[in-house]
């Protein structure tokens, strides 16, 4: 293509305003391009970057305790306050122990069925597991934990399965955490396994066959050393979310997740400058392991 | 490696026992909306369509029910038009800074949700922004623009830019070639693109809590008021169930059109 409509002699229509503007835009690409971006940049840098900067900003601020108004002066006190009261630091570690088991409990879970699905089920049977898998991810959030407030509650459906064992639900607490948020992450880590099996050429495991490998062994150095990136990219989603979440613990237990107290101060609490440094916490742990997940090759993965 | 029979069998049992692990949190919340008694114990003594009635005859529901789909369309709108904008851009030129772009717009998503809600509540009440539904919609058309920008950017890669040039090459202008050849082009990519972010917005949460202030309540923040009270808990569970089939109906949907970001970005 060599110039624009207006330059090939096709006829047209004089003092189109529309047209003439499409003209000029036509002979100024730059221009246009940066037209064409100027709104969403503009949100995406002023709204959302913007506002992280405030948030930045107000982790430095503090709070007066007797007006109760935020004093907008630098200070790291409310680091200081997080990092020596007893409280936020056994909530910090709890947010990221059950992150990390959250995390392997869904690896081990995921990997039967994303085998499954990629190397023995035919070709039906894997599409409607996809959607199997899909369906359920997308599904209302709130409501998955509501239904798993319901089964381990008293007299719930637990304790229906359990009782002819004559056990009982475990009811609410750290372990209907950690479930609930296997549960929810679960198809996070399905689908980056899935992706990478699939991938993987059959001949890859006949070639370490025909080479006289067991199946451990291939398992140990064809199938482990792919899925790794992949676990990683599904880690991301697992861990991140399990930080950032504040429901699952309200709804299954009465303990409390960094997300808890953050949210606690910006509302009853009314402490928003020790709220947002306290969202800085989950923050600076997932740039960390976002670095970490790059390394492995994460990303190659998602 | 060809896996024993006794493997196959296992992996076989182990993939349907995790389906079966996914679904049936869905299934037994289903059932409980039929359920006659009050009380949520199991097994269920009764059916009913009661609760139904009473759910729609409920002012505060319907109120909720129709801040969450004025919610929902304004983020949707809004998350079509920068993200489709975004991915022309990126789809179609190159410029400094391109790589950056798509990093720029997963980041709502990406990050801790009490991050993103926590930054957008204290830039609004820093600067004396009132919380209410508009608030909420920024929030949402925020994290929402990536699903529009994923899946318009993957069909324009995949569509020919030689449409595009013949149109032009045939004497139609810049918005001639819009209408006429990239717009149907990315019809289907839309939709699927708008019903992910429809059904996303709706059953959005965390971000809303931050977000919403005192006044506004939508479906979920309905539901997570209600909870925890007795008297509610079965209108609750209809609400539960409308919110599985507002969300699962338009994902399904978009898979349908052939939809990239379904498996990805939620």
């Amino acid at each position: 293509m060599t110039r624009g409509a207006s330059d090939t002699g096709v006829p047209r229509a004089s003092g189109d305003a529309p047209r003439r503007l499409a003209g000029a835009l036509w002979r100024r690409p730059r221009l246009g391009r940066w037209l064409l971006l100027a709104l969403p940049l503009g949100w995406l840098a002023i709204v959302y970057l913007g506002s992280l900067a405030v948030l930045f900003l107000n982790a430095f601020w503090s709070l007066d305790p007797f007006t109760g108004q935020v004093v907008r002066e630098l200070t790291l006190d409310n680091f200081v306050h997080l990092a020596t009261t007893e409280v936020f630091r056994t909530i910090t570690l709890r947010t990221l122990g059950i992150a990390a088991l959250v995390t392997v409990a869904c690896a081990l879970i995921a990997f039967p069925i994303a085998y499954y699905m990629a190397r023995i089920a035919s070709r039906r049977t894997r599409a409607m597991m996809l959607i199997a898998v899909l369906l359920p991810l997308w599904s209302s959030y709130l409501v998955k934990i509501y239904a798993w407030r319901t089964i381990l509650g008293g007299n719930g459906l637990l304790d229906w399965l359990l009782a002819p064992f004559g056990l009982a639900s475990p009811g609410f607490g750290e372990l209907a955490i950690w479930l609930v948020f296997t549960y929810l992450w679960l198809p996070y880590m399905i689908l980056p396994i899935y992706t990478a099996l699939d991938r993987l050429p059959a001949s890859l495991l006949e070639a370490s066959a025909d080479l006289g490998a067991r199946s451990g062994f291939t398992f140990r150095r064809v199938i482990l050393p792919i899925m790794i990136p992949a676990v990683a990219a599904g880690s991301i989603f697992t861990f991140s979310l399990t930080i950032g979440d504040y429901i699952t613990p309200r709804l299954v237990s009465n303990t409390k997740f960094i997300g808890n107290v953050v949210y606690e101060n910006v509302g009853v609490a009314g402490n928003i400058p020790l709220a947002a440094a306290f969202s800085l916490v989950p923050v600076v742990v997932m740039i960390g392991y976002l670095f970490a997940a790059r390394r492995i090759g994460a990303f190659d993965s998602l | 490696m060809v896996e024993s029979r006794l493997v196959r069998v296992l992996l076989r049992m182990a993939a349907w026992l995790t389906i079966a692990f996914m679904w049936a949190p869905l299934i037994v919340i289903a059932v409980y909306a039929f359920n006659a008694s009050r009380s949520q114990s199991w097994p269920i003594r009764g059916l009913t369509l009661d609760w139904f009635a009473r759910a729609a005859a409920d002012g505060s529901v319907r109120d909720a029910l129709l801040a969450s789909v004025l919610a929902a369309c304004g983020a949707t709108l809004l998350a079509l038009l920068l993200g489709t904008l975004t991915a022309i851009a990126v789809a179609r030129f190159r410029f400094f800074g391109r790589g950056t772009i798509s990093f720029l717009v997963v980041l709502p998503i990406a990050l801790p949700g009490i991050v993103t809600g926590m930054a957008l509540s204290t830039t609004f009440r820093t600067f004396g922004i009132d919380l209410g539904l508009a608030t909420v919609i920024v929030g949402h058309a925020t994290f929402c623009v990536v699903l529009a920008y994923n899946n318009v950017v993957a069909r324009l890669r995949r569509l020919s830019r030689t449409y595009e040039e013949a149109s032009m090459d045939l004497g139609a202008d810049t918005w001639a070639t819009f209408r006429r050849v990239l717009l149907p082009g990315m019809r289907s990519a839309l939709l699927s693109g708008g019903l992910l972010a429809f059904a996303l917005s709706f059953d959005e949460v965390i971000v809303t809590s931050f977000t919403a202030g005192a006044g506004t309540q939508t479906m979920p923040l309905w539901v997570l008021a209600n909870f925890s009270r007795p008297n509610a808990i079965p209108v609750v569970n209809v609400v539960a169930l409308a919110l599985i089939v507002i969300s699962i109906v338009p994902v399904y949907v978009a898979q349908r059109f052939g939809g990239e970001a379904v498996a990805v970005t939620r």
